[in-house]
Parts: structure tokens; C-alpha cells; sequence
């Protein structure tokens, strides 16, 4: 009951089984969709801060310039909240219509969710179960060599990626960028999302005391977008880079339609 | 071998996942809000659904110390006297009144509908909570609320049973509703008090709701009346849902 053998197409590459393929384009299209709308969401307050709470009376942490919100807020009737306390915390009004549009950017993003954590929720299982993580996604102890880290690191910074006929499919930069992308960033991003919903975070609230708190989570949310955004770019590049057509064909229908096909890059 | 190890974690999982389900499917909501074909709405029905399905309910909200009362933005609606409404003109009576002619109505699926005057709801049992509030727009602020558990409130009404959501309008025309899980929870109030003090007007004065385990906007201000429903009310054009926003709020 292990993966099915898959035919092999070129010097160290093989099909993707059907369930990777499946996956991989339902978690595409929700995280293209998460980054649209949660985009969205930040420009309504694009203020970052670090803690429990932060808001347009307070300091923030950065804010970024993104949408018509940016540095544009204005309050009236400032006033210390504590009659003893004139430097403290203070309550105002606000006097500026803002631009809003999380009522489809929220709903969306929370839609675009569930096609994140059910689908991947059952590639993690599935990749565990039939050993693909092990075999393919994990780096092997004998990769780690470090004059083979070297070679790799070397060879990536002058854009000559050699892959050998005995290498394994992945090559070890590509094994840990994947590897960080399913085991770090992406529980990293739901649960620091999940972090951010009241009901949740009062069902475990030891969510705000890992992330450090509900603007701390949503910073960490962000940053791990942005992460998961470079990512992708550097995901996209390479497929360009090694053969758009045959790496589309891999993903796609599961097999290159050129079995002589070559996966060295650069070269 | 090996099949008989996979086919045992399988088994295993099958037995979690039907079990889970078991569990899920007893606690699945009775009424789910209407979505209008709407797939963004259906979206939001599943989350509510999930969320109630799967998690502990009524859950205390994170409460903090006075150390950590922040810097309170007030937005929306700052103050309802300024609007030229017939709630805003009473509204604006009632405040020059310092809101001794108010009176907040509790009517619809209970035993005995009734009015309670501040002084009323004050002579209550009294709750101060501080609790963090999370705006849709993603700031949030901490503060002090003084108030009633709306529990009581409706406890002196008496709930009938057949009652399964809690609408509430303010004089600021908005209209919500919450289901009874949440209008039950302990950290829901109806509150008087803002950090120390009487609930400023920008902040919704007299009285305000506090739901802590939904966003800050499901916390209407300038409460008007409750009313206990049997059915799922949209609140008409003026509700959420017809405004193209979830309904739910717990995430």
C-alpha cells in the first residue's frame, strides 16, 4: 500500500503521485486567494504592533504603506481615560470615513481557509503515512554532509544547479525550503490566524500566550505571509528555470510528455 | 506486514474520524444563518458551524490587569444625538436627561416582557471585566466594563424554550443578533461603566453590550431593545447579512 511506482521520466525525476498533484493545486488556488483577501484585510488598518493590543492611538511596530488608510486616520475629543493619569491611555473619537472592505475580504479569506487547513490537513496525513515526507521532502543525514550543503549553497548563488542521474529528486535547498513551507510556515500561519479569532483564543489561551498576544500573532501572520510570498516567487522562478512545460506536465497530468527530457538548469 | 500496520493506523484514524464526527454532529447547530446561495454566506455558516461543532463552548475570554488598560479608540457612530433620525432625537433627550427617562425593552420569546431603567439594570448583580476588544478592521484595545451579566436580565424575563436567538437594536439604527449560546456566556454584559467611570457617549452610553468571544462590531452600542427570537432574523436591510457581512463574528 505504499506510493504506486511511478514511471521514471528523466535521470533522477519521477511522476508526482495523483493525491500530490490534487493538493498541490487546491492549496495553490487557497493560498492565491489568502494573499489576495488577506491583503485586503490589512490595508482597512495597516499598522503592525507587538503585544495584545495596538490601534490608531498607539505606536506602532511599522506601518505599511499600502491603500488609501495609510497615515490618513484622524481622531478629535482626545482625553486621558484616567482623571490621575494625563501621559496615560486615552479614548477618542474617530473623524475619517476609512476604506473597508472586509465584508467579502474576511468571509473570503476565512473560505479560502478551509481549502488550506482541510486540504492540507489531509496531505500532511497522507505524506506521513506513505513515507513521502521521509522519502522525498525530509533531508536524508547523508545530504547534510556539509561540503554537499556547500557545493548546493555554492552552486544556487551562481544560478548552476547540477543535478547528478543518482541525486535524489530534490535537491537539498529545495528539500528544506520545502520542508520549512509544510512544517514551519504553514501550521505557523493557521494557528497564528487562528490565534486572532476571539472564540478560539478564549477555547485555548495558551495560543495568545505563545504568540505573545493577539497584535503579536497577527504580526507573526503577516510576516509569515511575506515569507510564504518569497516562497512562491522562488518557487516559480526555478519551474521556469528547469523546464515550464515538462514541470507543468509533472504537476498536471503526472508524467513528462518528453521522457528524454533533462532536469539540469543553468547549464 | 507492513499492510497490517498501515491497515491498523487506518483503522485507527477511521475510528477517530467517525468518532470526532459523532461528537461534532451532536453539537452541530439546530440554526444555521441564511447564506442566499451567497457562497461567501455559506462560508460563514460553515465556520460557525466548525467553531460551535468542535470547540469548548462558552469559554472565558482572556482577562487582563488595570496595568494593561490601553488607549480606547471610539468608532462609528460617536454619538447618536447627531443624527437626524427619530432614535436620534430621542436619543438626544434622553441624554440632555443624563439618560434617566431610558429605558432598555426586553421583549419577544420570554415570559414577561418588561422595561429596565439604568437604575434598574444597576440594582442587578454587577460584573467588571477587562477584556481585550478586536476590531474587524484588526486593531483591538483592552478596557474595563462595568455591567450586568445579560443572563440575568433575561433570567428576570424568563427565557421561553423555544427561544433560540437574541436580537438587539440601538439608537443608532444598527440591528444583530447573537445565539443563546453566546448571549449566555458568563463574559456577556450589558455594560454601564468604562474604566472606572459611566460609559462615555462615544463609547455607546448608556448602556452597551460586551460580547467577548466575537469581534468588537457584534458589541453593538446605545442598546434600544432585546428580543428573544425562535427563528433566525436577518435584521433586514440594516443586518449584517443583507449588508454583504458575516454574521458570525467568533472568528
Amino acid at each position: 500500500m505504499s506510493e504506486a511506482p511511478s514511471v521514471l521520466e528523466s535521470p533522477g525525476m519521477r511522476a508526482h503521485p495523483r493525491w500530490v498533484r490534487i493538493s498541490h493545486w487546491i492549496l495553490a488556488a487557497s493560498v492565491l486567494t489568502l494573499a489576495v483577501s488577506g491583503v485586503v484585510i490589512l490595508m482597512a488598518h495597516p499598522r503592525l504592533y507587538w503585544g495584545e493590543a495596538g490601534n490608531d492611538l498607539m505606536p506602532a511596530l511599522v506601518e505599511l504603506p499600502i491603500g488609501p488608510n495609510y497615515r490618513h486616520v484622524e481622531f478629535e475629543g482626545r482625553a486621558p481615560i484616567r482623571q490621575d493619569d494625563a501621559a496615560g491611555p486615552v479614548s477618542a473619537s474617530r473623524t475619517t470615513d476609512i476604506f473597508n472592505q472586509n465584508g467579502w475580504g474576511r468571509s473570503l479569506h476565512f473560505l479560502a481557509a478551509w481549502f488550506l487547513v482541510v486540504p492540507g490537513l489531509v496531505y500532511l496525513l497522507t505524506g506521513m503515512f506513505r513515507g513521502h515526507f521521509r522519502a522525498h521532502i525530509w533531508p536524508q543525514s547523508l545530504e547534510l554532509a556539509p561540503p554537499l550543503v556547500w557545493r548546493e549553497v555554492r552552486d544556487h548563488a551562481r544560478f548552476r544547479i547540477r543535478r547528478r542521474p543518482d541525486d535524489p529528486e530534490y535537491g537539498l535547498l529545495q528539500k528544506f525550503a520545502y520542508s520549512f513551507v509544510v512544517f514551519v510556515a504553514a501550521p505557523l500561519v493557521v494557528l497564528t490566524g487562528l490565534t486572532m479569532s476571539p472564540t478560539v483564543s478564549a477555547a485555548f489561551p495558551f495560543l495568545l500566550t505563545l504568540f505573545g498576544g493577539f497584535q503579536s500573532a497577527r504580526t507573526i501572520h503577516f510576516a509569515t505571509f511575506v515569507t510564504l510570498l518569497l516562497f512562491t516567487l522562488v518557487h516559480v522562478v526555478m519551474v521556469i528555470a528547469s523546464g515550464f512545460g515538462r514541470q507543468m506536465r509533472a504537476m498536471t497530468i503526472g508524467h513528462s510528455a518528453r521522457p528524454s527530457g533533462s532536469l539540469r538548469t543553468g547549464n | 506486514m507492513k499492510n497490517r500496520g498501515l491497515l491498523t493506523r487506518r483503522a485507527a484514524i477511521t475510528a477517530g474520524l467517525a468518532s470526532l464526527g459523532a461528537v461534532a454532529f451532536a453539537r452541530y447547530p439546530r440554526e444555521l444563518p441564511p447564506t442566499y446561495g451567497h457562497i461567501l454566506r455559506m462560508g460563514d455558516a460553515v465556520t460557525y458551524a466548525a467553531q460551535r461543532a468542535l470547540l469548548p463552548r462558552q469559554k472565558r475570554a482572556r482577562e487582563y490587569s488595570r496595568a494593561d488598560i490601553t488607549s480606547f479608540p471610539a468608532i462609528g457612530t460617536t454619538d447618536p444625538g447627531a443624527r437626524k433620525t427619530d432614535l436620534g432625537e430621542e436619543y438626544r433627550r434622553l441624554h440632555a436627561g443624563a439618560f434617566k427617562d431610558w429605558t432598555l425593552s426586553v421583549e419577544g420569546s420570554v415570559k414577561s416582557p418588561r422595561t429596565f431603567s439604568l437604575a434598574e439594570l444597576k440594582a442587578l448583580p454587577s460584573q467588571t471585566q477587562i477584556t481585550r476588544h478586536a476590531c474587524e478592521e484588526g486593531w483591538s484595545a483592552i478596557g474595563e466594563w462595568t455591567g450586568v451579566q445579560l443572563r440575568h436580565v433575561l433570567d428576570a424575563v424568563g427565557i421561553q424554550p423555544r427561544a433560540r436567538f437574541l436580537v438587539y437594536t440601538a439608537y443608532d439604527d444598527w440591528i444583530d443578533s447573537i445565539d443563546l449560546l453566546d448571549a449566555l456566556h458568563p463574559q456577556t454584559i450589558l455594560a454601564y461603566g468604562m474604566n472606572g467611570r459611566e460609559l462615555p457617549v462615544p463609547h455607546g452610553a448608556p448602556v452597551r453590550l460586551r460580547l467577548e468571544t466575537q469581534l468588537g462590531a457584534k458589541s453593538l452600542k446605545f442598546l434600544h431593545t432585546l428580543t428573544l427570537v425562535d427563528e433566525f432574523n436577518d435584521g433586514g436591510p440594516e443586518g449584517a447579512i443583507q449588508n454583504g457581512w458575516s454574521w458570525y463574528m467568533g472568528i
